[in-house]
């Protein structure tokens, strides 16, 4: 690969990639992001070459794998240009008929679109979507483009031009007044603004500065980060890079979890083919600006997520955090200013420069500009990566794009922000999503997790659940985070074991409020979880507490299985798959269960047919006595 | 150093600059309770009993006293009712494993704090990190350190170092708030074999004959 040593030959060199790809020639591109690569990606990316090689079509066709285009519960997604056409959830024993289906003879395999459940409609392109229609993919839309292993892929579409543009373009300062202008907010999780951060810094006194990329991605069920970074690490580099330069750092570094191999294995590619194309090390593009970057791996503790103990751990140490009273932009790695940001922020920094901040800002709302990406999981049909402009209310996310609840089963919550966020109910969807109105509704932005819950889900236990995450990946460094989430827990536990009492909830408000005092942003955000329950769902506390029931019906210590004796039909469903053989059953007999030897899995309630209907979840009363032997044969 | 004026409870200080807001209160006699704190130690902020209310930019900020450098025109609460509050859950917390320390008792006393609050969960250590820091700052000999994370976080003498530098310093005892120290030093002389004991089998107490050199540590 040829060095790049001015802005012309980069453009030279693009024009070059460029004229190599035959617009017409047809491309299938798979996306190899983590989630489908796990539904069998390279399986399917592997048959195509093996199909194309049997008709002879290697040089013809051009197959590569991607990053991943945020629709993982129809992965893996086959793409095929030019048409653009989009098929969805493809085996590798689709392949065959894809190959001479649609690429010999250009017809379409109608059964590997997406189709409308409503409606039945087929979607061709990706753009025909409902799930990609709501959508505004400023960011996200470049990853199924881009072989994230191949630096050409990036210059192709325009990569590396917005560091040509501030390099000979602009100055440090005007990088500074578009950055302010764009008013882009981290999207790590606070929403500080990046330009606040990056100005501290510049005008921090010490000559040596820092840039820092926070890849520590640790919420349950998000991973926005992951996909940016194993999909596009050009583009986080790229931003990186330009914020050094704003800044006046000529060293950066990318802290990323080991968990993420392919993530750590694609941004150290993505730098070593940017130092070989000059666009890191001496002298970039030959406008002198110098700039080296170094990957850090992370040994995958949530807490090394907030910036001070992030910079702890870079310089080589465990991971804690320390007071930020003087913030890390002034003193941060080995004491040197320090601007971190997260994955996503950065990504956008490339954008802002090429388009402008105007661009930038005629998305989102007041306060809150640009697009952000969430991950929607949980119960919802559509799982997977969105990226919306700030300011889409929650029901949209939640009915437009992810489809609704599966099942037929009712809304009951989501909760934003990971483990220290909080959960708004079912009254307040039509909340705008943004920084401000989500903090005012005791919830939070955090990195972008959004996990959606049903009618089946217990509020209380959603925070017991997150309360003992945050237990383990809390530091344990300072006692209002370590002893109250401990504490937290113990009570959280009582409840949901029905060994609740009279003051729990008071107690736990109590225990929020000393936890307020901790060092740093965990500690510090962690009763959200609680808080924000109680102040939507108490009644639900309550029940579990005065009432000993769990109205969710899914608390195990709380619930009975049941079989009703008018709806049994003798089927032996349950009988036969009960792990604990606690159904007692036979021919035309009228099943029972022993509730000594239940253990409360549901396997029962949940292999009865559903035409019978006949396994019945109990809380809060006692479960009726056994039908007595004489009565148990069915007529 | 600049002179600089803060209010603390109502009072004007004069403080130095690069003083914290612990410095700035004692130096008028104004008491600030700290139980991790050290001045001979770098700051560390861990117990979080020295919390006070400071206001910036008219919004009230929870801080830690002791870390919490002083600025012009800052102004201080050092009680208030949600401050006592907070100290008081803050020992409740602590006496949960250390319910006969004396510095904990006494504030036990003044905040109202009831040992009897929380199950107790007696490792008698309330982390406040005075040892290990001590070790590592003073001593420069990081036998004493902390292990795992989050609410599992213990300290731990490292055998293999006490073993060797222990012995004639303990100089990390007195420090102790709750004499937890004593105990974890005594648990890791345990755990050293005795080199004539090590000298055949396995090392351990079972019966194996393992050969000498398949031993492990």
């Amino acid at each position: 690969m040829t060095r790049l040593n001015s802005p012309e030959k980069l453009e030279c060199a693009r024009k070059e990639i460029v004229s190599r790809i035959d617009p017409t020639k047809p491309c299938i591109s798979v996306c190899a992001g983590a989630g489908c690569l796990a539904s069998g990606a390279a399986e399917v990316i592997a048959a195509f070459k093996t199909e194309l090689e049997f008709h002879g079509l290697t040089t013809e066709v051009n197959t590569k794998g991607t990053g991943c285009p945020g629709f993982c519960e129809r992965g893996p997604i086959v793409m095929i240009y030019p048409e653009g056409i989009c098929y969805l959830k493809v085996k590798p024993e689709d392949v065959a008929e894809i190959v001479s289906h649609t690429i010999k003879e250009k017809k379409v395999v109608d059964r590997l679109l997406y189709e409308d459940p409503a409606t039945g409609t087929r979607a061709l392109r990706e753009s025909d979507i409902p799930y990609y229609k709501n959508q505004q993919r400023n960011i996200l839309s470049e990853n199924i483009k881009i072989d994230s292993k191949r630096i050409d892929d990036y210059l192709a579409i325009g990569g590396y031009a917005a560091l040509s543009k501030v390099l000979f373009e602009m100055t440090p300062e005007d990088v500074m007044g578009e950055i302010k202008k764009s008013n882009l907010r981290g999207r790590g999780g606070g929403g500080f603004p990046a330009w606040r951060k990056w100005e501290e810094s510049r005008n921090a006194p010490d000559p040596i500065k820092y840039v820092i990329v926070n890849a520590d991605e640790g919420d349950p069920g998000a991973f926005m980060d992951r996909a940016l970074i194993e999909g596009n690490p050009h583009s986080i580099l790229e931003g990186l890079i330009i914020g050094a330069y704003a800044v006046g750092a000529h060293e950066g570094f990318i802290y990323v979890r080991q968990e993420y191999p392919l993530a750590v294995e694609n941004i150290n590619l993505a730098i070593r083919q940017a130092a070989e194309r000059g666009f890191v090390g001496k002298d970039i593009l030959g406008s002198g600006f110098d700039f080296t970057v170094k990957v850090h791996m992370g040994a995958g503790a949530f807490v090394c997520g907030e910036s001070s103990a992030l910079m702890t751990a870079l310089e080589g140490r465990a991971g804690e955090p320390r007071p930020k009273y003087i913030h890390t932009a002034v003193k941060g790695v080995w004491d040197h200013p320090s601007v971190l940001n997260n994955v996503e922020t950065w990504a956008n920094v490339p954008q802002i420069i090429t388009k402008g901040a105007d661009w930038f800002t005629s998305y989102g709302t007041e306060g809150s500009k640009g697009t952000k990406i969430f991950s929607l999981v949980g119960k919802i049909t559509n799982t997977g990566l969105v990226e919306v402009p700030m300011g889409v209310t929650v029901r949209n996310i939640i009915e437009n794009i992810g489809g609704g609840i599966p099942g037929g089963k009712k809304f009951k919550a989501v909760q934003t922000g990971g483990p220290s966020g909080g959960c708004i109910p079912e009254a307040m969807l039509d909340l705008p999503v943004d920084f401000d109105e989500l903090t005012k509704a005791g919830s939070m932005m955090g990195s972008g997790g959004m996990i959606v819950m049903d009618e089946d889900t217990c509020m209380v236990d959603i925070a017991r659940y997150f309360i003992d995450f945050l237990k383990d990946e809390s530091c344990g460094k300072c006692t209002p985070c370590r002893e109250g989430i401990r504490q937290m827990l113990r009570v959280l536990t009582n409840i949901t074991t029905g060994k609740g009492k009279e003051g729990d909830i008071e107690l736990l408000e109590e225990l929020a409020e000393s936890t307020g005092a901790a060092l740093c942003a965990l500690g510090k955000s962690a009763p959200n979880p609680v808080l924000s329950t109680i102040r939507y769902f108490r009644e639900e506390y309550e029940a579990h507490i005065r009432d000993k029931k769990c109205p969710a019906l899914s608390c195990k210590e709380m619930i009975a299985f049941h079989i009703d004796p008018e709806k049994c039909k003798a089927c032996g469903s349950c009988f036969r798959q009960c792990p604990a053989e606690a159904i007692h059953g036979g021919k035309k007999l009228i099943h029972i269960i022993d509730q000594e030897k239940c253990t409360k899995c549901g396997t029962c309630f949940d292999v009865c047919p559903s035409r019978f209907g006949a396994v019945r979840k109990i809380s809060g009363e006692p479960v009726p006595a056994p039908i007595p032997e004489d009565k148990r044969a069915i007529a | 150093m600049s002179e600089i004026t803060l209010q603390i409870d109502g009072k004007e200080v004069v403080a130095t600059e690069g003083m914290t807001i612990l410095d700035a209160a004692r130096s008028v006699g104004i008491s600030i309770p700290t139980l991790c704190h050290h001045e001979k130690l770098e700051p560390y902020g861990g117990c979080r009993i020295c919390t006070v209310e400071v206001e910036v930019r008219g919004w009230p900020k929870l801080v830690a006293g002791c870390i919490y450098p002083v600025e012009k025109g800052l102004v201080v609460r050092t009680r208030s009712e949600k401050i006592d509050k907070i100290r008081k859950v803050l020992l409740e917390e602590m006496l949960a494993h250390a319910p006969d320390a004396e510095p904990l008792q006494a504030l036990a006393a003044e905040y109202g704090a009831d040992r009897e609050r929380f199950d107790k969960h007696p490792s008698f250590c309330i982390h406040c990190g005075l040892c290990v820091r001590y070790c590592a700052e003073i001593k420069k000999k990081n036998a004493v350190g902390f292990v795992d994370r989050g609410s599992n976080r213990e300290i731990s003498f490292i055998p293999e170092i006490a073993a060797k530098e222990c012995w004639d310093c303990k100089e990390c005892f007195p420090l102790c708030p709750t004499s937890a120290l004593q105990a974890a030093y005594v648990l890791a002389g345990a755990l050293i074999a005795p080199e004539e004991e090590s000298a055949g089998g396995c090392g351990c107490s079972c019966s194996c004959s393992s050969a000498p050199e398949n031993k492990v540590g």
